[in-house]
């Protein structure tokens, strides 16, 4: 499978090191209308490929948005590349979040650092139809408060009062007199009913951990509540093998896996 | 019309060798290397390595000559066809930066030749069908294997001596072939006799047989191919008890007995690269010198590599204990889950090659051992206290 080439026709730079791309569709593409959860191989000329979250609904007109963080060797080249140069895609791949089941429920999303752009879409969905939605509450961590992303975004959020926007921060520093302290402390005093309430989780994988335990003594179950996973991954359709998880390929069974699936997997070291 | 069964001499084996190339097929089989019998070219029976034989146990392989002229005397090398329908290196596609805006991608051509395969053993086309379903049986299938196997023309070799680390019995993949092949050969050689007994499996199959310079099978070549058949089966050089083994390893994914084989492993990567069935692969994206072309090549990956499991910031199985564990229980009961059948067709490559002599079969032993002696204890405890 060889990938679609797509132009940046937007950067948008979130802070020092992640950078939000939107991409044109070459013309005649076929369309790629990816579901909040899934994600797209991103190849840079030359460099490498790597997979990145679609980080908003798609559009009319079969744009694509990604947040990327520079960790490394492509993911450098992609926060820095500029309006007009291209990049190759492939996908969209992997299983969604079930936004689908979130019909009279209340909602709890929990992320860390640059697990709310595979969020994003799944805020945004909640926000268009928001009557058919329960409590909805963000809750979200960054490192520092320079480390927050889609900043206009989050302070909109809540403004609008529409769902409860939560953030802190591991480190505080200037004039922040927001939280400080870990993103999972916030689940025990958020607004939501854990009989009817569907958790969305993407981050760290210790912050996972801790995020299920606090839901846990919010009193949910865990086959309420989704998360969204991470491995190498070479090829995303299967067969490279880089990211098996036990007996699941996180490609194609993942990355979003109802967490009662995997928790006797979760438990395990260095699986 | 042409019975099903006939019996060949090795003239006749040159003739299906010259019948296949006439027909345009590149034919492939065991060759003398160096020091072990690897997969080639072959233009006739002269290029297969006729009178000799391997000797193998864990990490130990030798060539010896026998005292006959056996054409398939010998069971397997280190290499498997797996080489050439899903090659160590292959190049995926390749762009360029054309004279306009737009990017130019190319995807690999097909090959032109299809390919044959001579003195196929009955494990070998397990594997060919595993890594068939695994390849090609998902959403996105693989096209250069799908084209590749799909135009590959078997002629598989069932075992009448197995290797001294064999245990396809227990993998129930051998020493017979089933009907995923064209052709099935029995090698009959006793003091007055040198025969190929040749079992058609397919129409094509069929045709190519019809030309060759063959005699008639009788029911006792029949008879006497299948006691062969039934000794071999009786002579594996091991056995691995597969009752229970999906949930058995899913059990035991804490057994202390991963720790006892990680002291031993070296994480060389070896039994990955020999195992007929391992599919992980890694690609390298580069450019040339002008940077105005970029290519995407795939190649064999190890779970075993230190960098398999990276993901940016940490590694995620840094033991060999996790790096072992991971491929032994994918091989025996995470494919299982996956792709309904093992992973393991009971070749005896990864015993062979192992440079410290690691034996999935003793390890799958151990892990029940364990799991037995742990009972008893919490049994003993229960009783005492
Ligand atoms: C499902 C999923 C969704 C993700 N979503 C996002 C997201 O929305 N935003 C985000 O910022 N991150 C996301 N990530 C993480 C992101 O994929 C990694 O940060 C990225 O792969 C790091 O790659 P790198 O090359 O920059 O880093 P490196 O640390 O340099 O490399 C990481 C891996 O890529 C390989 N690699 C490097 N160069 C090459 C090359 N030339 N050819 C082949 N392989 C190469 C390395 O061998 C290594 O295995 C996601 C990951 C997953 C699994
Ligand atoms: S795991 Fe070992 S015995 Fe089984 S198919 Fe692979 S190399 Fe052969
Ligand atoms: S089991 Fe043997 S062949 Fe495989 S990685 Fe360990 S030392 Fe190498």
């Amino acid at each position: 499978m060889s990938p679609v080439w797509y132009r940046v026709h937007r950067v948008r730079r979130e802070t020092h090191d992640v950078v939000t791309l939107e991409l044109t569709p070459p013309e005649g593409a076929p369309p790629c209308s990816p579901e909040p959860g899934q994600f797209n191989m991103l190849y840079v000329f030359g460099t490498g490929e790597v997979p990145i979250s679609i980080s908003s609904l798609p559009s009319d007109r079969g744009e694509l948005v990604h947040t990327v963080r520079g960790v490394g060797a492509v993911t450098n080249k992609l926060i820095a590349l500029q309006r007009g140069d291209v990049v190759g895609v492939r996908g969209p791949f992997g299983r969604p979040w079930p936004v689908g089941e979130l019909r009279g429920r209340d909602v709890v999303v929990v992320t860390g650092g640059i697990g709310l752009a595979p969020l994003r879409p799944v805020l945004q969905h909640l926000l268009a139809h928001r009557k058919t939605f329960g409590h909805v509450s963000l809750l979200y961590g960054a490192r520092t408060p320079y480390d927050l992303l889609y900043r206009n975004e989050l302070l909109a959020w809540r403004d609008s009062r529409e769902i409860d926007v939560e953030w802190t921060v591991d480190r505080s520093s200037g004039v922040w007199n927001g939280n400080v302290g870990v993103v999972t402390r916030l689940i025990s005093r958020a607004t939501f009913d854990p009989e009817r309430v569907t958790a969305f989780v993407c981050g760290p994988e210790i912050m996972i951990k801790y995020a299920i335990e606090a839901l846990r003594n919010r009193g949910m179950a865990t086959s309420n509540c989704y998360v969204s996973m991470e491995r190498n991954m070479k090829c995303a359709v299967g067969f490279c093998g880089h990211c098996q998880y036990g007996p699941t390929f996180m490609c194609k069974d993942g990355p979003v896996f109802r967490f009662d699936h995997i928790e006797p997997l979760f438990q395990i070291r260095e699986l | 019309m042409t019975p099903t069964r006939v019996l060949i001499d090795r003239s006749g084996l040159d003739a299906l060798i010259a019948t296949l190339a006439a027909q345009g097929y590149r034919v492939l089989g065991p060759t003398l290397g160096r020091d072990a019998i690897v997969l080639g070219d072959v233009a006739g029976t002269d290029d297969l390595p006729v009178g000799w034989t391997d000797e193998q146990e864990a990490g130990h392989y030798r060539l010896r000559r026998r005292d006959d002229a056996a054409l398939f005397g010998y069971v397997l090398g280190p290499h498997s066809f797996k080489r050439f329908l899903y090659p160590p290196r292959q190049r995926l596609w390749s762009v360029s930066r054309g004279s306009g805006p737009d990017l130019e991608v190319r995807a690999e051509p097909h090959d032109d030749r299809p390919l044959a395969f001579l003195g196929v053993r009955p494990c070998e086309i397990a594997a060919m069908r595993i890594q068939e379903r695994v390849l090609t049986g998902g959403e996105f299938p693989d096209p250069s294997y799908a084209d590749r196997y799909g135009r590959a023309f078997v002629v598989a070799v069932q075992c009448t001596e197995p290797g001294g680390t064999c245990f396809c019995a227990s993998m129930r993949t051998g020493p017979r072939a089933g009907t995923d092949c064209d052709l099935a050969l029995t090698e009959l050689l006793g003091p007055d006799r040198h025969d190929l007994l040749v079992e058609v499996r397919t129409p094509r199959g069929e045709q190519i047989v019809a030309g060759l310079p063959a005699r008639e099978a009788t029911d006792a070549d029949v008879a006497t191919a299948n006691e062969a058949l039934a000794r071999a089966e009786a002579s594996m050089g091991r056995s691995l008890d597969t009752e229970g083994i999906v949930e058995l390893l899913e059990r035991n994914i804490e057994s202390p007995a991963w720790g006892k084989v990680a002291d031993r492993c070296l994480a060389c990567a070896n039994c990955t690269s020999v195992c007929p069935t391992c599919f992980c692969t890694t690609v390298e994206d580069t450019t040339d010198l002008t940077g105005q072309h970029a290519e995407r090549w795939r190649r064999w990956d190890s779970c075993f590599n230190r960098d398999f499991s990276f993901i940016a910031g940490s590694l995620i199985r840094h033991s060999t204990r996790s790096r072992y564990r991971q491929w032994m229980t994918h091989k025996l009961s995470a494919w299982h889950r996956q792709f309904g059948t093992s992973g393991c067709v009971g070749c005896g490559r990864c015993i062979t090659w192992c440079p410290v002599g690691i034996d999935i079969t003793h390890e799958v032993d151990s892990i029940r051992n364990h799991e037995r002696s742990a009972s008893t204890f919490h049994t003993v405890g229960g009783r005492y206290r």
